[in-house]
Order: structure tokens, then C-alpha cells, then sequence
């Protein structure tokens, strides 16, 4: 029979736990809230730079001069990945789906006989591929202790990456991110940023009306401030998703967390009650059995 | 006809409405947008972007650079960071303009794609501090 008094610290200790994590739950629900509408803020910007490079990169496709930053530099041969992850735990598999994600993406890329390289964005992420890629990670970016991250955070990491790019240390760049699908969904993602996917450009040619846009300055010197920019406001959109879906992640498995500890508290206190009656019965019949031998 | 005027910066959405003309500061100088224009795609420097509504003017924004689509229905803005006039403050624009200056001479001159986009950068300043100390 159990300890009475082992079980009784046993269910404190389970409150406990179940108190942070239902607060833990309540302060990710109100982050949550911010985050999303954040991320539903910058969705506009994102819309209409791809609809403009769209229209850019269908005028400037088929042009040998075209920026590296849009087609690439005709080479496949060295990957960059760039995971974007959390910086703290405690949101389920938030983290490791990315991790996984981008492990996966580079044991194929090197079954294939490619380069990899990868780029950490967030402590936890930097923190699962330096195990197995450490020697691969060309730099990580975390942004711990900060409140929320800025437009000019993922202006930094796409500086970087440029910079990368132009002393051709990569020739594809691949993002991987949680994108945001519901609070209690969130999906790892692979997307191309370099060579730009411009799956839509053609649409957009074949409507007739992207062939007629004057430019100024010209196509070229437009594109050259454009691509840069438009690489900022795709690392940000990942950013800030993975930013909601982090929260999002945590509400969920702080959620399962405090159900799971209440189950467990109305487990021991059963095993505990029965305990207790026990103890009594036995006591009563010890009595009993005292007076009846005197 | 009016305009479709939208302003977005990467964080948010500033303006959306209809407006009669739009006065944005494009790279190569000052451009008036008028229902009916022809589609263009411009790059904006930093500046002062003034909406008209019947013959007066009627708002004033500062832009840091960015980008604009024209297109006969629709102006749409996509500014670096825009911001409407009262939230110009002539401190926080010099300490930018001490940034860009400083950043401007620690930039290697030979290369000239970092020079121009440094030079960028002091001119959206020195726009940015024009806007704040006129009346």
C-alpha cells in the first residue's frame, strides 16, 4: 500500500505543475492573439510585391542578363537551407517538425551528391541541427529575450544571405518554416527563394496587360532594388507565421499538459481516499479485535 | 473615377480609399497620379506623398523609398516605411540622418551598388528631417 503521506506531496507537486501550465496556456492564448493579427497585418505587403514581381519577372524572364537573385545562378550544386524554429520549447512538436524537416530536405540533397548548408534561425532549431550538421551551419540568428521581431530583423537575415549569395557560397536557397495553417495546426514547409519561384509570371504575361507597364528607372535597376526586398519580406512572412504558430503550438500542448495533469491528480486521489479508508478499516478492526480478546 | 490609393508597409496596412490624385515621390522626380494613368511600375525615394480630393490637398505621408504600381483603376504603395505626418519628429529624423551619414562614409566607395544604396539611405534621411521642420 502506498504512503499516504508520499502520495499526498505527489498530488501537490501535480497541482503545481498544472498551475504553470494552464497559466503557460493562458499567457500563449494572449500572445497568440497579437501575433496573429500581426501576421494578418503584413499579409497585404506580401500580396502585392508578388503581384509586382510577377509582372517584373515575366518582362525580365528569358532575358540572359536577368539579376541571380530571380533566376539563379544556373548551378544546383550547393544548397543553402535556412530553418526557421523557435527560440524556446514547450510547444509540443513545434520545433522538431521544422528540425526534421530541414534534415530530411539535406540527407536528400546529399544523397544526391549535393553541397548543403544551413542557416539557423532560432535558438531550438540551431540547437537540433548542430548534432547531426554542425559542421554545416553557416550562421544562426536567434532572437531570445526579444519581445517581437521587427521588419528590419529579417531585412538583416536577407543582407546576409545576399551577401552569401555574391561571393557564391550557395546556388539555391530553400526556406523551411511552420507555416501558420490554425491555432492548432501548423504545417513544415519548404519554400524556394533563390532562384525565385515565378510560377505565376506567365499568368500574369498571358492577361496582356503585364506587357504594357512603363518602368522607371528601367527593368534592371528596378529589379535590383526589388529582389532584395522582396527576399526581406519573404523571410519576414516566415518569421512572423512561425511567430504565431509558436504561440499557437504551446496554447495546444499546454492545453493537453494541464489536462493531462488534472486526469493524473484524480488518479492519486482515488489510489490516495482508498488508501486512507483503508488505513481506517484496518485500525477499527485492530480495536475491535483488541477489545474482544480482553 | 477616383484613384484606389492603397499605402502598405511591410507591417501593416496604412491607407486604403479612394482619392482623386496622388502625388507620390518616385525616384526620377515628382509624379501625379490621375485616374486613367498609364500602368507603370516606379521606385519611390524617401519623400513627401500628398493626396487630393477635389482640387485640395488633403493628406500629407511621409514614405522612406519603396516601390509604387500604377495601373489605370488603381495606385498601390508599397513604402519601406511610411508614416503620416504628425508621427514625423525632427529628433528621431536627424539621429536617422547621423546613421545614414555615418554609414554613408564607412561604405567601401568602389563598390557602387553599396555606395548608391547608402546614398539612398541619407537622402530618405535628409527628406525625412525636410518633412519635419516644415511648417
Amino acid at each position: 500500500m502506498a504512503n499516504l503521506k508520499a502520495l499526498r506531496i505527489r498530488i501537490d507537486s501535480v497541482k503545481s505543475t498544472q498551475k504553470i501550465t494552464s497559466a503557460m496556456k493562458l499567457v500563449s492564448a494572449s500572445k497568440l492573439r497579437r501575433a496573429q493579427i500581426r501576421a494578418e497585418a503584413a499579409r497585404p505587403y506580401a500580396e502585392r510585391m508578388e503581384r509586382m514581381l510577377a509582372t517584373l519577372a515575366a518582362s525580365a524572364a528569358g532575358n540572359p542578363s536577368a539579376p541571380a537573385l530571380l533566376v539563379g545562378n544556373g548551378r544546383e550544386a550547393t544548397h543553402l537551407i535556412i530553418a526557421v524554429t523557435a527560440d524556446r520549447g514547450l510547444a509540443g512538436a513545434f520545433n522538431t517538425n521544422v528540425g526534421r524537416a530541414a534534415r530530411a530536405l539535406a540527407q536528400r540533397l546529399e544523397a544526391e551528391g549535393k553541397k548543403v548548408k544551413i542557416a539557423a534561425i532560432g535558438r531550438k532549431g540551431r540547437d537540433y541541427l548542430r548534432r547531426d550538421y554542425g559542421d554545416r551551419i553557416v550562421f544562426d540568428v536567434s532572437y531570445a529575450g526579444r519581445k517581437q521581431i521587427e521588419f528590419a530583423d529579417a531585412e538583416a537575415i536577407a543582407a546576409r544571405v545576399i551577401a552569401l549569395m555574391q561571393e557564391g557560397a550557395f546556388d539555391v536557397c530553400t526556406l523551411v518554416y511552420n507555416r501558420f495553417v490554425s491555432v492548432i495546426s501548423q504545417v513544415a514547409t519548404e519554400a524556394r527563394l533563390i532562384p525565385a519561384p515565378v510560377a505565376e509570371a506567365p499568368a500574369a504575361a498571358g492577361n496582356g496587360v503585364a506587357a504594357v507597364y512603363e518602368f522607371e528607372p528601367e527593368e534592371e535597376a528596378l529589379l535590383a532594388h526589388l529582389l532584395p526586398q522582396n527576399l526581406a519580406v519573404q523571410i519576414y512572412k516566415a518569421l512572423i507565421e512561425s511567430a504565431a504558430g509558436e504561440q499557437g503550438a504551446r496554447m495546444t500542448a499546454m492545453d493537453n499538459a494541464t489536462r493531462n495533469a488534472g486526469d493524473m491528480i484524480k488518479r492519486l486521489t482515488l489510489v490516495y481516499n482508498r488508501s486512507r479508508q483503508a488505513n481506517i478499516t484496518r485500525e477499527l478492526i485492530e480495536i475491535i479485535s483488541g477489545a474482544e480478546a480482553v | 473615377m477616383p484613384t484606389a490609393l492603397e499605402i502598405v508597409s511591410p507591417e501593416r496596412l496604412l491607407l486604403s480609399r479612394a482619392v482623386d490624385m496622388v502625388v507620390i515621390p518616385a525616384a526620377e522626380g515628382e509624379l501625379g497620379v490621375l485616374p486613367g494613368h498609364a500602368p507603370a511600375i516606379v521606385l519611390l525615394r524617401g519623400g513627401l506623398l500628398r493626396i487630393f480630393e477635389g482640387p485640395q490637398e488633403t493628406s500629407r505621408m511621409f514614405v522612406a523609398g519603396g516601390f509604387a504600381e500604377i495601373t489605370p483603376e488603381r495606385c498601390t504603395v508599397l513604402a519601406n516605411e511610411a508614416m503620416p505626418l504628425a508621427e514625423v519628429s525632427k529628433s528621431a529624423a536627424e539621429r536617422r540622418l547621423h546613421a545614414a551619414e555615418a554609414a554613408y562614409e564607412a561604405v567601401d566607395k568602389a563598390d557602387i551598388a553599396a555606395r548608391d544604396a547608402a546614398l539612398d539611405q541619407v537622402q530618405s534621411a535628409r527628406a525625412m528631417l525636410a518633412v519635419a521642420e516644415a511648417p
